[in-house]
């Protein structure tokens, strides 16, 4: 079954006013057993409700994961009774239903329950405080989901984490963090020079990145609560590709100071610069698995690109990708178990996914100019950057390859997307 | 007559670049412009830039080899090609005869592909150009090479004319950057 859906993200937009404008999601292809659910209007103030109930059920739906059964009109309080007969009459396995209660200080508590039609049991529950400010109620919505999710699937939502990429418009480049639904897009950077390579730190408050505004690659470290920013490498030649160690003290990067593209780290604040690795040709991309142990990189060591790893310690390198002759941009999985990376098959670029384990590869996507994948933090989506009809959009795709999402900008082009870590 | 030996001089530097051997002694700057050629003096006794083929005036001269600051490559190749080394060979004189001026050369790949990828294939054609001319006598100090990678692309279109415009070494001079 193919669903073709247009979630116009602009619900709260009167209020919510970004100089950033925002991603609009489409989504095409669902997971093959789709939970049926139906998410009631909470009881109280109806406009928050609203807001609320149309960001979980746009969250729920867009995940590929359920399939959204129509609630009715009503609202249905938190604690009220459940006809659990009636709702497995309309084909539904799991309600959800929720109360919003206005405090004297102008805040609002908003309680919901998730409860079991099979079991004729609620089975989860939560209450939540926040203002009536746009951004808060979609934080409120992205933690109900989030709780919905995981009781659901028994994974991890990532509806309450947030991604970085970059726009650019007519001589403009913009760094933007969005929330992960595209909703809610904040500029951390604007430069008329190009913008590449952003890399969350592992606590989320910080983007390393790669800028040209010296007129050449400087990578620079932005502290995102304070808006302070300083240089991580900017030695004699070109400093790219930054990746951080899992611990967060480290980036890994890539420079030619030394003659070549070669690999490096260097502590966070740009002090202690170590080589890793020597090669002849081009070494870049590197990427710290999950457990630290590796680095995976791009190498033109054996003639044409292709994914290499080597310890993290220092050691010998091993060859990862064998089939085809342009294997580039290596992500390891948050389980460490799988890698994605762009392969070139004739003159399409696909995300393409290997098993570590048995070396299969699957290629994900149908779409043909595929750039930087990048996983959610639970490891069930890829987002990555494409382009449709000559413009740069953002898409996602699940690692089984069956949910395919697009993320697009009016009359921007969309780029160099980055999947940030859960929020604690 | 002159010219065509400088040229051959430079054909062997070019093929020492493969090699280690140290680079051949600069040959004294052939004129480029008849109406200046009684003006050409030793490099580094230059006293009038204006006078001087090799000298900072030349690189704004429409006229002047100098002018000229694209440097343009095969598709998945890092060889300057015949046809730039004259270019090359001129403006190493000029940072010889100008020990204080600096260059900065920067690579640019086309498009396909990954970005982190083609910024490391332009760093390979700006450190093509950057090896010629330290073996040509230009100072380790004087130059650097970095590359824009598909950033700065040229031209936009999905051909392999366009492409080949974007497979470029860009030199700047101080000041130029």
């Amino acid at each position: 079954m193919k669903i073709l859906r247009t979630i116009a993200l602009a619900l709260l937009s009167s209020a919510a006013l970004n100089a950033a404008a925002q991603l609009t999601i489409e989504v095409t292809g669902a997971g093959a057993n789709r939970i049926p659910i139906a998410i009631a209007n909470f009881e109280g103030d109806r406009v928050i409700s609203a807001a609320l109930t149309a960001v979980i059920r746009a969250d729920l739906e867009r995940s590929g994961t359920f399939n959204l059964i129509d609630p009715g009109t009503a609202a249905i309080a938190e604690n009220a009774t459940v006809n659990y007969g009636d709702w497995r009459g309309r084909k539904a396995d799991a309600v959800v239903t929720g109360s919003i209660s206005a405090s004297a200080d102008g805040r609002y508590e908003t309680r919901f329950r998730l409860h079991d039609v099979q079991k004729q049991s609620a089975i989860a529950g939560q209450s939540y405080m926040h203002s009536p400010a746009p951004s808060q109620l979609r934080t409120a919505a992205h933690r109900i989901a989030d709780v919905i999710y995981e009781k659901l699937t028994g994974e991890r939502g990532v509806f309450s984490t947030r991604i970085a990429y970059v726009v650019k418009s007519t001589g403009r480049y913009e760094l933007q963090i969005a929330d992960a639904d595209g909703a809610n897009p904040q500029t951390a950077l604007g430069s008329r020079e190009p913008i590449i390579s952003p890399s969350w730190s592992p606590d989320g408050g910080k983007l390393a990145y790669v800028s040209f505004e010296a007129k050449k690659p400087v990578v620079y470290v932005h502290d995102l609560a304070t808006g302070r920013r300083w240089v991580a490498a900017n030695f004699k030649g070109s400093n790219s590709a930054p990746a951080w160690s899992p611990d967060g003290k480290k980036l890994a990067v890539v420079l030619t100071k030394d003659g070549g593209s070669q690999l490096y780290h260097v502590n966070a604040d740009g002090s202690g610069i170590v080589r890793l690795a020597t090669s002849a040709g081009i070494d870049t991309e590197p990427r710290y698995s999950p457990d630290g142990q590796w680095i995976y990189f791009t190498s033109d060591r054996g003639g044409g690109p292709q994914i290499y790893r080597l310890p993290a310690s220092g050691g010998d390198v091993q060859r990862i990708t064998f089939e085809g002759s342009y294997n580039v941009t290596p992500r390891p999985s948050p389980d460490g178990k799988s890698l994605a990376y762009v392969a070139r098959d004739g003159g399409t670029f696909h995300v393409t996914l290997m098993d570590l384990a048995t070396k299969q590869t699957q290629i994900l996507t149908d779409s043909v100019k595929d750039e930087s994948p990048t996983f959610s933090p639970n490891g069930r989506m890829i987002l990555y950057a494409t382009e449709v009809g000559g413009r740069g959009v953002l898409a996602a795709v699940s690692s089984d390859g069956r949910v395919k999402q697009k993320l697009s900008v009016q009359a921007a082009d969309v780029r160099e997307p980055v999947w940030g870590p859960y929020v604690k | 007559m002159r010219q065509s030996l400088a040229l051959a001089t430079l054909t062997a530097v070019f093929l020492a670049a493969c090699s280690s051997q140290p680079p051949a002694p600069e040959q004294k700057p052939a004129a480029v412009e008849e109406r200046n050629a009684s003006a050409v003096a030793e490099p580094g006794l230059v006293k009038s830039d204006k006078m001087d083929p090799y000298g900072l005036a030349a690189l704004k001269d429409p006229k002047s080899i100098l002018s000229k600051r694209n440097v343009f490559f095969d598709f998945d190749q890092y060889v300057i090609k015949d046809e730039f080394k004259p270019l090359v060979e001129a403006h190493a004189r000029l940072l010889v005869a100008n020990p204080s001026v600096k260059m900065l050369i920067q690579g640019n790949a086309d498009e396909r592909g990954s970005r982190e990828y083609n910024l490391a294939l332009g760093q390979k054609r700006a450190e093509a150009v950057k090896k010629a001319l330290l073996l040509l006598g230009a100072k380790e100090d004087q130059v650097e090479a970095v590359s824009l990678g598909e950033e700065k692309s040229r031209c936009t279109g999905q051909t392999e004319e366009c492409w080949s415009q974007n497979r470029r070494d860009d030199i700047l001079y101080t000041g130029e950057y």
